[in-house]
C-alpha cells in the first residue's frame, strides 16, 4: 500500500513538473490556485466537519490585498501575498468567532451571510475598484529581482511551489494531535467536551487556517491573471469551491485538487455557453448529491478496496 | 418644512414605506423557509428562484394569454407549488436521511439550474410588470402608492393567515406534532409523507406569491431571488426560525430598519441586516426567537 502510495506521488511530481510544456501554463495555475483553495475548503468541511459556504470572502479579499499592495502601494509580490494571507486570518478570526457560535446549517447560512456583507463592502469600498475591479496588476519580481516572473513557465513553478506549500501545511495538520482532536469533534462534540477539549478554540484554530489557506489562494491567482475582480468575492465563487470539494471527494486528500482541476477545465472548454455553465453545475450537484456523495476520489477508492477484497 | 435631524419627512416615509415593503417580502420568505426546515430538515436554498419563478409566471401569464394580476395572484402559486411538490417527490425525498447539508447542496444546485435557465432564455436583465392599481394617495405627509399600499397590507394578512393555519387549525396541529415527532404521528394514522410534500409546496407557494406580489415593484428577471435569498438567511439566522410569529416580526423589523438605515446613512443600507445578524449572534446565539438547541 505504502508503495503503491509512494508512486502515485511520485507520478503526479513529475507530471507537475513537465506539466507547462505540454498544457497552457496560465490554465495549470489557475488550476493549481483553485486546487489549493479547495483543499482550505475542504479542510474544514472534511476533517472538521464545518460547513462554510462564505469562503469567497477569504479567496476574493486575498486578491484585493494582493493587488492593491502590489499595484496601488506599489510593494513587491511576497509582502502582497502576506497582506492576502493576514488580511484572509483576520477576517477568518472576525467571522470565525460569530459563526462558531452556532452549528450544522446555520453555520452554513451565517458564513454565506457574512460573505455577502463582504461582497456589499467591496462594491461600495474605494480600494477593491467597484465594478471594474482591479486590473493590470503588474507581475513585479520575486525575492528582490532573484526571479523574474513576468514568463509564464517561471511563474508556473513559484505558483507550484506555493500550491505544494499549502498542499503540504494541510497534511501535517491534519496528521497532527491537533487534527486528531479536530477529528474527535467532528465525530462526537459532546464527547469530546467531556475528555477537556475545548472544541470551539480548535474548530476556530481550523477556521482561520482555512481563511488563511484560502487567502493565499487568491492572492495567487491575482499574481496569475493580474486582476482581482467581485466575482471571486461573490456567492457563486463559495459556491463553486464546495463543488470542486464535492466533485473530487469530501474528506479525501487529492479529491479537492481533481475536483478543482475538473471544474476549471470544464469553464475553460464551455466557455463559449456563457450562462449555461451554472446550468450544467448546478446539474452536476444535483447528480452528485442524488448519486456519487463520496466523489470521484471516495468513489474509485471504494472500488479499489472492492477490488483487492475479492482477489 | 417639517423635518427631523435635517432630514426631510417625505423622504423619511417613503424609505420607511419601501422598508416595510421588502421586510413584507423578507417575512413570507423566512416563514416559508421555517415552515419547509421545520417539517423537512432542509435550508430550501430554491427559495429564491420559487420567488422569481412566482414573477415569471405571473408576467408570462399577462405577455402571452393576457391573463390579469389578480387571477395570477392565484394561478402562479398555484403553478409554482405544484413545481415545488414534483420537486419533493424526485429529489428531496430522497436525501432526508442525510446530513442536513446535502439538503442544502442538492436547492442550491437546483437554483442555480433554475435560475441559470432563465437566464440563458430571458437574459438578465428585467422586464416591467404594469401596476394593477395605478395613481395613489396624497397622505399629507407623504405620498402613497395605490399598489403599494396594498402589498403591505395583503402581505401582511397572508403572513397572519399562515400564522393562524398553522398555530389554530387540526391540519396545523398535525404539522406541528409531525415535526415534533414524524414517527408517532404516523402511529396515529397520519400520512406524514403527503404532509411532508404538502408543506413543501406550501412553503414554496408562499414564496412564488411574494414574487407576484413584488413583479410591479421589480423588474421581474431571472436573478431577482439569488440575491433576495441570501439576505433572508440572514433574517432567519437573526428570528430564529422556532416560531412562525417571530419570522414575521423579524422579516417585518429588519425590512424598517434597513428603510431607516437608507435614510440615516445610506451606503450601510446593504450591510445592515448582516450587521444585526453579527450583534444578535454575539448576544443571543439561537436568535431572537429561537429555542437554544
Amino acid at each position: 500500500m505504502t508503495n503503491q502510495r509512494f508512486l502515485l506521488a511520485a507520478g503526479l511530481i513529475v507530471l507537475a513538473l513537465i506539466g507547462p510544456f505540454f498544457v497552457y501554463p496560465v490554465f495549470l495555475m489557475t488550476a493549481l490556485c483553485f486546487a489549493l483553495f479547495a483543499c482550505a475548503f475542504n479542510l474544514l468541511l472534511g476533517y472538521a466537519g464545518l460547513m462554510s459556504f462564505g469562503h469567497a470572502m477569504f479567496f476574493g479579499m486575498g486578491g484585493y490585498l494582493f493587488g492593491y499592495v502590489v499595484k496601488t502601494v506599489g510593494l513587491p509580490p511576497e509582502v502582497g501575498l502576506l497582506a492576502g494571507v493576514g488580511t484572509a486570518a483576520l477576517l477568518g478570526l472576525a467571522t470565525g468567532v460569530l459563526a462558531i457560535r452556532r452549528q450544522g446549517i446555520y453555520f452554513a447560512m451565517i458564513t454565506l451571510a457574512f460573505a455577502q456583507m463582504v461582497y456589499f463592502i467591496c462594491v461600495q469600498a474605494p480600494f477593491t475598484g467597484g465594478e471594474d475591479g482591479l486590473q493590470g496588476i503588474p507581475r513585479r519580481p520575486l525575492l528582490g529581482g532573484l526571479i523574474q516572473i513576468t514568463d509564464d513557465r517561471t511563474l508556473y513553478y513559484v505558483v507550484l511551489a506555493i500550491f505544494l506549500f499549502g498542499f503540504a501545511a494541510i497534511n501535517r495538520f491534519i496528521n497532527s494531535p491537533f487534527g486528531q482532536v479536530l477529528k474527535a469533534i467532528r465525530d462526537n462534540e459532546q464527547r469530546a467536551l467531556s475528555l477537556g477539549y475545548e472544541a470551539d478554540r480548535y474548530k476556530l484554530l481550523a477556521f482561520v487556517l482555512s481563511a488563511s489557506l484560502a487567502g493565499l489562494a487568491g492572492a495567487t491567482k491575482a499574481m496569475v491573471l493580474q486582476f482581482a475582480t467581485l466575482t471571486d468575492v461573490s456567492a457563486g465563487m463559495s459556491g463553486e469551491v464546495v463543488l470542486m470539494a464535492l466533485v473530487g471527494g469530501l474528506g479525501t486528500i487529492l479529491g479537492p485538487v481533481l475536483g478543482a482541476f475538473i471544474i476549471v477545465a470544464m469553464q475553460n472548454y464551455l466557455a463559449s455557453f456563457g450562462e449555461f455553465v451554472l446550468v450544467i453545475q448546478g446539474a452536476i450537484f444535483v447528480v452528485i448529491v442524488m448519486a456519487f456523495r463520496k466523489g470521484l476520489v471516495g468513489e474509485i477508492g471504494d472500488w479499489w478496496r472492492g477490488r483487492r477484497k475479492a482477489s | 418644512m417639517l423635518d427631523i435631524f435635517s432630514i426631510p419627512l417625505p423622504a423619511l416615509f417613503g424609505q420607511l414605506l419601501l422598508g416595510l415593503i421588502n421586510g413584507a417580502f423578507y417575512a413570507m420568505l423566512s416563514l416559508g423557509l421555517a415552515v419547509i426546515f421545520g417539517m423537512l430538515n432542509v435550508i430550501n436554498f430554491t427559495h429564491g428562484a420559487m420567488y422569481m419563478l412566482g414573477a415569471f409566471a405571473a408576467w408570462l401569464m399577462l405577455t402571452n394569454l393576457s391573463i390579469p394580476f389578480w387571477a395570477s395572484l392565484v394561478l402562479a402559486p398555484l403553478i409554482v407549488g405544484l413545481f415545488g411538490i414534483v420537486i419533493e417527490r424526485l429529489l428531496l425525498k430522497r436525501i432526508y436521511h442525510l446530513d442536513h447539508l446535502y439538503g442544502f447542496l442538492l436547492t442550491f444546485g437546483l437554483a442555480l439550474v433554475i435560475e441559470g435557465l432563465f437566464q440563458w432564455r430571458w437574459g438578465s436583465s428585467g422586464a416591467p410588470y404594469p401596476a394593477p392599481i395605478p395613481g395613489g394617495y396624497n397622505l399629507g405627509f407623504m405620498f402613497m402608492p395605490a399598489y403599494r399600499g396594498f402589498v403591505v397590507v395583503a402581505a401582511l394578512v397572508i403572513c397572519l393567515a399562515t400564522w393562524y393555519g398553522i398555530e389554530r387549525t387540526r391540519l396545523g396541529a398535525y404539522l406541528r406534532a409531525a415535526t415534533e415527532n414524524p414517527t408517532l404521528v404516523r402511529a396515529f394514522g397520519i400520512n406524514v409523507p403527503r404532509l411532508i410534500t404538502l408543506t413543501y409546496g406550501l412553503g414554496v407557494a408562499l414564496a412564488a406569491l411574494a414574487g407576484v406580489l413584488a413583479a410591479p415593484i421589480q423588474q421581474v428577471s431571472a436573478l431577482m431571488g439569488s440575491n433576495l435569498v441570501l439576505v433572508v438567511f440572514a433574517v432567519v439566522v437573526i428570528g430564529g426560525m422556532g416560531s412562525i410569529m417571530g419570522s414575521i416580526v423579524t422579516g417585518f423589523g429588519l425590512g424598517l430598519i434597513e428603510g431607516l438605515t437608507k435614510v440615516v446613512y445610506p451606503p450601510a443600507s446593504n450591510t445592515v441586516i448582516f450587521v444585526v445578524m453579527a450583534i444578535v449572534l454575539m448576544v443571543k446565539p439561537a436568535g431572537l426567537f429561537g429555542q437554544s438547541k
